[in-house]
Formats: structure tokens, C-alpha cells, sequence
């Protein structure tokens, strides 16, 4: 089911504080999202990206705009016509209800021709069990398992309907490190599956990229770029998109521009070209550090942290506005740590280049940079 | 001595003292010189001295005509008054809790019983239900208005009496079982109410499968404290039908108890012992038949 956002808007009237303005909680969102596909929308707390999920699902209603599910605007309908499964972050599972009976609910609920027989309600809720494999604990109450088990639990839940749309709030939140990574390839796996258009909420931008077709940024109610996780990666549209992507994060520089060079502090570290002279925010990927004896940029050696997979190379540089630089390399580097000094070149393709007032990305020709290496 | 102390776990029963010796002086020796009195025929307090021992006392007490109206009394208050009470109660707390405009200021309406002077609400019975000189009662004049005939409800038939009786009690318990179930259904997490709504639930299945295991803990709690209460009524009858009770045939358990040591066929404490075991015994059957149901039916 392809579902499309349409100027979507959400304000909460500012009540109980005087004088204050309405919350924008959605600003004016649209968007289309393809059938089949799973979107992760991704944005710090506040952003409201769990105010649009419910917007989708129909318990907030919208103050403008309109929601299209296909070709059908669901707008106006409450959830219960929808054709929704939600998945809460808390999970929402009846405590006084076994799996089985939980799953079930959904379909006890249906009147008139949906109505089921016992046997086909209790076939479709072995259906939804298997699917999330959780079908040797149906006869437990949600307080005896996991989190993660019970997060299938509600998972099959919101599938056993096969509904139009899967909505999932924060799914992995409550979940420790480890459950994580396994219950994320999970809900790809199942979304795969049953093909169903699932759109899911999540603050955490590993999991967003790692899962997602597609993922939306969203910042104080604002989309701010939409795309493939790998395209939004290496392409961000604004500083707080490229700072929001990436663990560890980017390091961000100030810089200048001058005569199609770009100089970070005093060190001059990459040519620019068509971009006039001005005063920029650099920003780095932490793999845009190549480690070069005699690199432009000049950084003093603080430490080295070995992962084992790679290097990563923490250092201070006076230009930089994070307050370690961290580069990651690869572990054919050795870097000598008994130096106070340590030099790298920059791929340019790691290199974004973002105005100072607005934080919109400086655009160059073709890459925004070439390696300069003094000679 | 310290080692002494703390190997032996002295120091945990030092600690423990002085409410052993405050709950045995006043709560365990009592208990067990009643149950010894009930068995010690004719005991006299003055002289300290009783005729023999045996089961007498028991016999005589569920002989006694008094006993036995005070009995049916009891029971029939306990079964009209808890379910009624808590069901009213459940049903003013859902509309409570569904309404966002003025829910605290109905809530306070509701809790004033509770703070109320009981002499206070005495005389607002008085005024709703007894016949003088002068009035009928504004529930006869109610009464009167829609064509009926005036009852007499404090000294008339048995049914208008057990009528009164039932309506105070249930009034008087009210306020706190409002209490207790508002906050029992706004803790109850909303997300649950958003899953149902999600998925479709109709407003009565909601309440049936959600909202009530959600709160059955409490109503189990309420159904409970509310047996032992209605068991142990004596007051709130004093209150509306006067002192002779055994006259006006609206004993209750607790009230022949004290008639019995103290009311004018009083200095009997052997019956007065007897009929206060035999209550203990139906109190304590009831509560375990509660507990074991309630094991059953509560569901978390």
C-alpha cells in the first residue's frame, strides 16, 4: 500500500503557558511513501516523528492536511477503519492475557462479514506466531518473557490482521544491545515477508540506516531530507542531517575559503572549486582521515583507541568545534603515539562544506574538493 | 554480648518489643480471654468466677431469637449493600474518569461523605426518612407527590427499615470506593486504551476485557474490606433506629455483642464471647472464600 503525506500539519494549542505560541509538532510534511517498502523516520526527541506516526495512524488528528493510503484519504477515519497495525514502544501487551489470547484480540474484534470462526481466528493467530517464531510460547502471560519476545508478541499482534500499513513506534528502544542488532534484521526480515508498507520511528540513526529503505530526518517538526540511508550518508543537505548521521559523528571545523582553497585554522587541506571566498563550517566523516606523514592537516596527537577492526585516532586541532577530532583508519596504519603530532590528508568525498548562518550545505562543482598534498 | 545480640538475632526482637508487647497486651491476650470467656459458663467479671465449662454458651446464643434476627440482619445487609455499593461506585468512577470538565470538583462532591460529621449526616437521614409531628420526611413527601402512600421508615415495616439501613450504609461507603477506583482506572496506562483503539474494540468489550482485569486487584480489595465493614456494622444502625435494637428488631451481630455486656439485658459476657467467636468464624470463612476466588478470577 503506497501511503502519501499531503502538507501534513500538526499543532498543539500552547495551553496552560500564556503568551507562547501553538507547537508546530508537523510542519507542512509531504511525501510518498512507496508500497512495499520499510521507512524509517529518524530525528532527536522533540522532532515529531512520533506525532506524524500517529498522524498515520489516525489517533492524533491532523490540524491541515491530508493522509492517502493507496488511493483511499484516510484523513478523517479513526484508526479502528484504517487498516493499521501499531506496534507501541511499551509494547501494550493485555498483562492478564496469554500470547495467544493477545493475538487474538484483533480478531475477536471483527463484525458482521469479517466475523472468523474460532478455528480460522485461532489459524491466523498460529500464522502470525510463526512468522515472528514465537509460536511455543503462546500460552504464556507477557510478564514471563523477554523484551524481545514480547516484542514479536505485539509485532504479531499488529500483523494477525494483515493490515494495509505496519506502524511501529520506537520498536527497539526498549531492548539491550545486543537483542537489538537481532530484532532489527528481524523486522526487516518480516517486513520482507509479508510486504507490507511499514514505517517505523526511531531516534537511533544506526538503526534507521541500517534497516531502512528509505529514511526521513525530521527536525523541530521539519523534514529535512529524505532518501536512502547510504545517499543521505554521503550526501547531507545540512549540517544538522550530517551531525545527526554517523557514530561517531562528524567533525565538524570552522574553515574559510579563499582563492578556491579551503584552509582549516591556519592549515591549507583542500582545493574547492566554484566556491567563493567565505567563512564555512567543515565537516569531516571520521573515515575522511587518511593518516600521511606529510598531510595538511595538523593535528596534536591526544590518543589511540584500537577496536581491533580499525584505529580510531583522537587528536585536538584548534579550528575544531567538537572537542576531539576522531579519526577512524584502517589497521594497516601504526600510528606513533609517543609523537605530539600527527598529520592527515582528507578524501574529499568525506568532506561537506555548510554556511555558517544557515547550515545549508556549500555546493562546489562535481566534488567539492580534491586531495592537496603538499608536495 | 554484642556478638550475643547479633548471632542470636536478639537485636531484631529487641527492635520489635515494644509493638509485641503493645499488640499482645491489647490485641492477643484479649482475643484469647474471649475465646477462653465463650467457653466458661456464667463467668462473672466482678467476682471473677463462672459455674463450669462447656458449650453452653454457644448453644444458648444460636437459641436466642435475638441472635438470629441479628444474624439475618447482618447477612442481609452484607449481601444487598457490597456488590450495590461497589458496582454504584464502579459506575460513578468510569463516568468520573470520562469526563475531562469538572472531574475534580465532582470528585470533591463525591469524597464530602467521607469527611462529614456523622452526627451531620444522622440529621440529613433524619430529614429524608423520619415521620414527627410536623413532616413526613422529604422521601415521603416524594413519595406522596408521585401518588404513592407515606411509609414509615424508621419505625414502620421491617423491608422500609432494612430499606433505610441499607441506603446509609451504601452512602457512607461510597466516597471511599470512588476514590479508590478513580485512581485505580487513571492508573491504568492509556497506551492499553490506544492498542484497543487501534485494533477496534468496542467501548463495552474495552471495559470488560481491559479496563476491569486492569482494576480487579482493587475491586477484589474493596469487595473484601467491604464484607468485614458490613459484618461489622453497629454504629451507623445506632445512629438511625436508637439503642434498643433488639426492640426495634434491627440487631446486628456487633450490636447483640454489645447488648450483651453492656445494653439492658447486659453482664452476660460469656454470651457476649460466644456470639463474638461465632461472628470471627463467619469472617473469617467469607474472607478465605473471598481470597480463594479472588486467586481465581484476579488475573495479575
Amino acid at each position: 500500500m503506497e501511503v502519501t503525506l499531503q502538507n501534513l500539519t500538526k499543532k498543539f494549542p500552547a495551553r496552560g503557558r500564556k503568551n507562547r505560541e501553538d507547537v508546530i509538532a508537523v510542519n507542512d510534511f509531504s511525501y510518498k511513501i512507496p508500497d512495499g517498502k520499510l521507512i524509517g523516520l529518524l530525528g532527536p526527541s522533540g522532532c515529531g516523528k512520533s506525532t506524524t506516526l500517529n498522524l498515520i495512524s489516525g489517533l492524533l488528528k491532523p490540524t491541515g492536511g491530508r493522509i492517502l493510503f493507496g488511493e483511499d484519504d484516510v484523513t478523517g477515519l479513526p484508526p479502528e477503519n484504517r487498516g493499521i497495525g501499531l506496534v507501541f514502544q511499551n509494547y501494550a501487551l493485555y498483562p492478564h492475557l496469554t500470547v495467544r489470547q493477545n493475538i487474538l484480540f484483533p480478531l475477536q474484534n471483527l463484525k458482521g462479514k469479517d466475523k472468523l470462526s474460532r478455528a480460522a481466528m485461532l489459524e491466523k493467530a498460529d500464522e502470525a506466531a510463526r512468522l515472528v517464531q514465537i509460536d511455543e510460547l503462546m500460552d504464556r502471560k507477557p510478564g514471563e518473557l523477554s523484551g524481545g519476545q514480547q516484542q514479536r508478541v505485539a509485532i504479531a499482534r499488529a500483523l494477525v490482521k494483515m493490515p494495509r500499513v505496519l506502524l511501529l513506534d520506537e520498536p527497539l528502544s526498549n531492548l539491550d544491545a545486543r537483542l537489538r542488532l537481532q530484532t532489527r534484521e528481524e523486522i526487516r526480515r518480516i517486513q520482507r515477508e509479508t510486504g507490507i508498507t511499514t514505517i517505523f520511528v526511531t531516534h537511533d540513526q544506526e538503526e534507521a540506516m541500517s534497516i531502512s529503505d528509505e529514511i526521513v530526518v525530521m527536525k523541530e517538526g521539519v523534514v529535512q531530507q529524505i532518501g536512502r540511508p547510504q545517499e543521505v550518508y554521503d550526501n547531507p543537505v545540512n549540517l544538522f542531517v550530517a551531525k545527526f548521521l554517523g557514530t561517531p559523528p562528524i567533525n565538524v571545523f570552522d574553515g574559510e575559503i579563499r582563492d578556491g582553497r579551503l584552509y582549516i585554522g591556519k592549515d591549507e587541506v583542500l582545493s574547492v572549486k566554484g566556491v567563493s571566498d567565505q567563512t564555512v563550517y567543515a565537516g569531516v566523516r571520521p573515515e575522511g582521515f587518511v593518516l600521511h606523514k606529510d598531510g595538511p592537516l595538523c593535528c596534536a596527537l591526544s590518543g589511540v583507541e584500537v577496536m581491533g577492526r580499525d584505529i580510531s585516532v583522537v587528536s585536538r586541532h584548534e579550528a575544531s568545534l567538537n572537542p576531539a577530532v576522531r579519526a577512524i583508519i584502517g589497521t594497516e596504519n601504526s600510528v606513533d603515539t609517543g609523537s605530539a603530532l600527527v598529520r592527515f590528508a582528507l578524501k574529499p568525498g568525506k568532506v561537506f562544506l555548510f554556511n555558517k548562518e544557515t547550515g545549508e550545505r556549500v555546493r562546489g562543482q562535481a566534488n567539492e574538493g580534491e586531495e592537496l598534498l603538499r608536495p | 554480648m554484642k556478638k550475643l545480640l547479633r548471632d542470636s538475632g536478639l537485636k531484631g526482637w529487641l527492635y520489635l518489643l515494644p509493638a509485641i508487647l503493645f499488640l499482645g497486651v491489647f490485641m492477643v491476650y484479649p482475643l484469647i480471654d474471649v475465646f477462653v470467656y465463650s467457653f466458661e459458663e456464667g463467668y462473672n467479671s466482678a467476682s471473677q468466677t463462672f459455674f463450669g465449662t462447656g458449650t453452653y454458651n454457644y448453644s444458648y446464643v444460636l437459641h436466642d431469637p435475638y441472635f438470629l434476627q441479628a444474624v439475618k440482619n447482618t447477612f442481609l445487609l452484607v449481601v444487598i449493600t457490597v456488590p450495590l455499593s461497589t458496582g454504584i461506585a464502579l459506575l460513578i468512577s468510569v463516568g468520573l474518569n470520562s469526563i475531562k470538565p469538572l472531574r475534580n470538583l465532582f470528585q470533591t462532591i463525591y469524597f464530602l461523605p467521607y469527611v462529614t460529621n456523622t452526627l451531620a449526616v444522622g440529621l440529613v437521614f433524619m430529614i429524608l426518612f423520619k415521620k414527627t409531628a410536623y413532616s413526613d420526611g422529604l422521601i415521603n413527601l416524594m413519595i406522596t407527590w408521585f401518588g404513592g402512600t407515606a411509609v414509615d421508615f424508621i419505625e414502620g415495616p421491617y423491608w422500609a427499615r432494612m430499606f433505610v439501613l441499607c441506603f446509609y450504609t451504601i452512602w457512607v461507603v461510597m466516597p471511599f470506593k470512588i476514590l479508590i477506583l478513580t485512581s485505580a482506572l487513571a492508573s491504568v496506562d492509556q497506551m492499553y486504551y490506544n492498542a484497543a483503539r487501534v485494533d477496534g474494540t468496542s467501548k463495552l468489550r474495552t471495559f470488560l476485557r481491559i479496563t476491569l482485569p486492569m482494576i480487579s486487584p482493587m475491586i477484589f480489595y474493596l469487595i473484601i474490606t467491604g464484607f468485614i465493614g458490613a459484618f461489622k456494622a453497629y454504629s451507623d444502625v445506632v445512629a438511625l433506629f436508637g439503642t434498643d435494637l433488639n426492640a426495634a428488631g434491627m440487631n446486628t451481630i456487633v450490636g447483640y455483642v454489645y447488648d450483651m455486656l453492656y445494653g439492658d439485658s447486659g453482664g452476660y459476657p460469656s454470651y457476649a464471647s460466644a456470639a463474638a467467636i461465632i461472628l470471627f468464624a463467619i469472617v473469617l470463612t467469607i474472607t478465605c472464600i473471598n481470597l480463594l476466588v479472588s486467586k481465581k478470577k484476579v488475573r495479575y
